[in-house]
């Protein structure tokens, strides 16, 4: 196998479909590692990696932290609140004094788009982005993307309806650049205010309403609607989103085969998703947890292989 | 002399000496990488065969006993010795596959990273385990494999079955079970061919240069 994914995971928009095809298929493997009595491997033993999280999270952070540990490595966990980033030091500096220290790899999450790719072409280690502002995350495109697969067991032509707050999100972009990529058939529904403007550029179709999404795919991945969002007026109430765009089972009733539900997490039960969806037959969204650890666990082993092609400052792809 | 180059003496015993170093002074060009067989279809069938009976033997019957086939070719060399097993006495032999490459010693320090295949192991605990391979070269990969075992189990026994013994250990290891053994030289390559991936049954030895 010569494929490689150089040196940094920064988003799926630079990796080629045959990147991404070596991403999935590597984790399919990985995901019996978490159901062995002992749910580790000695695939990264000695390697360092630091958790930098500028940005609250509990699934994501812990995910990664699963799949360090499930591979042996060695884990330190760095929150922005609780370290000199908030006594002022900058983001390069932060992460170079870490480097110092004799690092492999850093994952990253921080509310500036493109800081993952800004750190990638200064430090020395691998950089995994877990998530920059509005630009991508590109695991969780991944572990959805797996879970897709796992169900519908093949990408290309595949149906793929993305709902809720596409402007301001990061886990819609990097579903619509991995999924496209893999020739899957993406659509965006959600309210006008809520949709990029330029969004049909991106190889997507736009469907104004739900009922029309629920017609067209064969899984809707309902984004988290985030509640900041109606302060800044995109939005008149959260009520009113649950009526015009919330999944329920009257409307997922009308669907004229059996639709896959996903949702990244954290859910607002009640606004973008009803609970009996959530917890109906058609939720894969505990498997797609399962999954995030499976996906991760792959990414670091691949990226943990072989010298870094660094002289142009790495960047993802090859 | 010159006739000992690429003709089976005995089966597969060779020697391992290029023939220029033996006579400094006269020119031989490189050998172009050949192809000898060490065993045949027929030859093979009859290897496994009897390694079948002496798995049976070493392990003192069918029970409690685990073959797990080293991912790719120890996994259908398994399968093959449990279909032997399982029509002499009447059992059913518990199946297992091994993937080491996490397990791998050399994992820091190779380039691209080698595809990871699918493990799957029954219950190990109190099991007399049989690790089936088709090479035995450096004693790496049966090292990573006994680590990956201890990682699921504790067996009351763990036998080694390799269908041919090339020489060149780096670590103390060494098989129980052996169907056929070779002195291959270092540049030399052992392939085992399998119907069901490389469509014919076959043990060659690849000359290297």
């Amino acid at each position: 196998m010569t494929a490689s994914l150089g040196k940094d995971l920064v988003g799926l928009e630079p990796l080629s479909a045959a990147q991404l095809r070596l991403i999935l298929d590597t984790a399919e493997p990985f995901k019996e590692v978490s159901e062995r009595p002992i749910k580790k491997v000695p695939a990264l033993r000695g390697k360092t990696i630091v958790n930098l999280f500028f940005e609250a999270s509990t699934r994501t952070r812990i995910s990664f932290e699963f799949a360090e540990k499930r591979l042996s490595a060695d884990t330190v966990n760095v929150a922005a609140d609780s370290s000199s980033v908030s006594k002022g030091e900058t983001l390069v500096d932060t992460a170079r004094n870490l480097e110092a220290m004799r690092i492999d790899m850093v994952v990253i999450r921080h509310g500036a788009s493109g800081a993952a790719q800004f750190l990638g072409q200064r430090i020395r280690s691998n950089v995994i982005n877990a998530g920059d502002g509005k630009h991508e995350h590109p695991t969780q495109g991944l572990l959805d993307m797996l879970t897709l697969r796992d169900r519908f067991k093949r990408l290309e032509g595949l149906k793929v309806a993305i709902c809720g707050d596409i402007l301001h999100s990061r886990v819609a972009r990097s579903n619509i650049w991995g999924l496209t990529k893999l020739g899957a058939e993406v659509a965006v529904c959600g309210p006008a205010t809520l949709l990029p403007r330029n969004v049909a550029e991106l190889g997507v179709t736009i469907l104004p309403r739900i009922e029309d999404a629920i017609q067209w795919a064969d899984a809707l991945n309902v984004l988290r609607l985030q509640l900041e969002r109606m302060q800044a007026g995109f939005l008149p109430s959260l009520r009113e989103y649950n009526r015009v765009f919330g999944l329920t089972n009257d409307r997922l009733a009308k669907a004229p085969k059996d639709l896959l539900i996903l949702h990244p997490g954290p859910m607002n039960r009640g606004v973008e998703i009803d609970s009996d969806v959530a917890d109906g037959p058609h939720s894969v969204i505990l498997p797609q947890v399962t999954n995030g650890v499976a996906v991760r666990m792959a990414v670091l082993y691949l990226l943990a292989g072989g010298s870094p092609d660094w002289a142009h400052g790495g960047g993802g792809g090859e | 002399m010159l006739r000992a180059r690429g003709r089976c003496i005995d089966g597969y015993r060779f020697a391992t000496t290029p023939l220029a170093t033996s006579n400094p002074t006269r020119y031989l060009p490189p050998p172009m990488p050949t192809r000898i067989p060490l065993l045949d279809e027929h030859a093979l069938a009859r290897t496994l065969a009897r390694m079948a009976t002496e798995i049976v033997e070493r392990a003192q019957g069918t029970d409690r006993l685990v073959l797990v086939g080293i991912q790719r070719r120890g996994v259908e060399l398994a399968v093959r010795l449990k279909r032997l097993i399982d029509r002499t006495q009447e059992s059913d032999v518990a199946l297992g596959k091994l993937d080491i490459t996490l397990y791998r010693d050399d994992l820091q320090t190779i380039g691209p990273r080698p595809v990871v295949g699918e493990t799957s192991l029954p219950d190990l605990d109190g099991k007399t385990v049989v690790i089936v391979d088709d090479v035995l070269y450096t004693g790496r990969t049966v090292r990573a494999a006994l680590d990956e075992c201890a990682d699921f189990g504790r067996p009351r026994r763990i036998l080694l079955c390799v269908l041919i013994d090339r020489g060149g250990r780096e670590l103390p290891i060494q098989a129980d079970i052996v169907g056929t053994s070779a002195t291959a030289g270092l540049g030399d390559r052992v392939d085992v061919l399998v119907s069901e991936l490389d469509q014919r049954d076959a043990v060659e030895l690849v000359r290297g240069t």
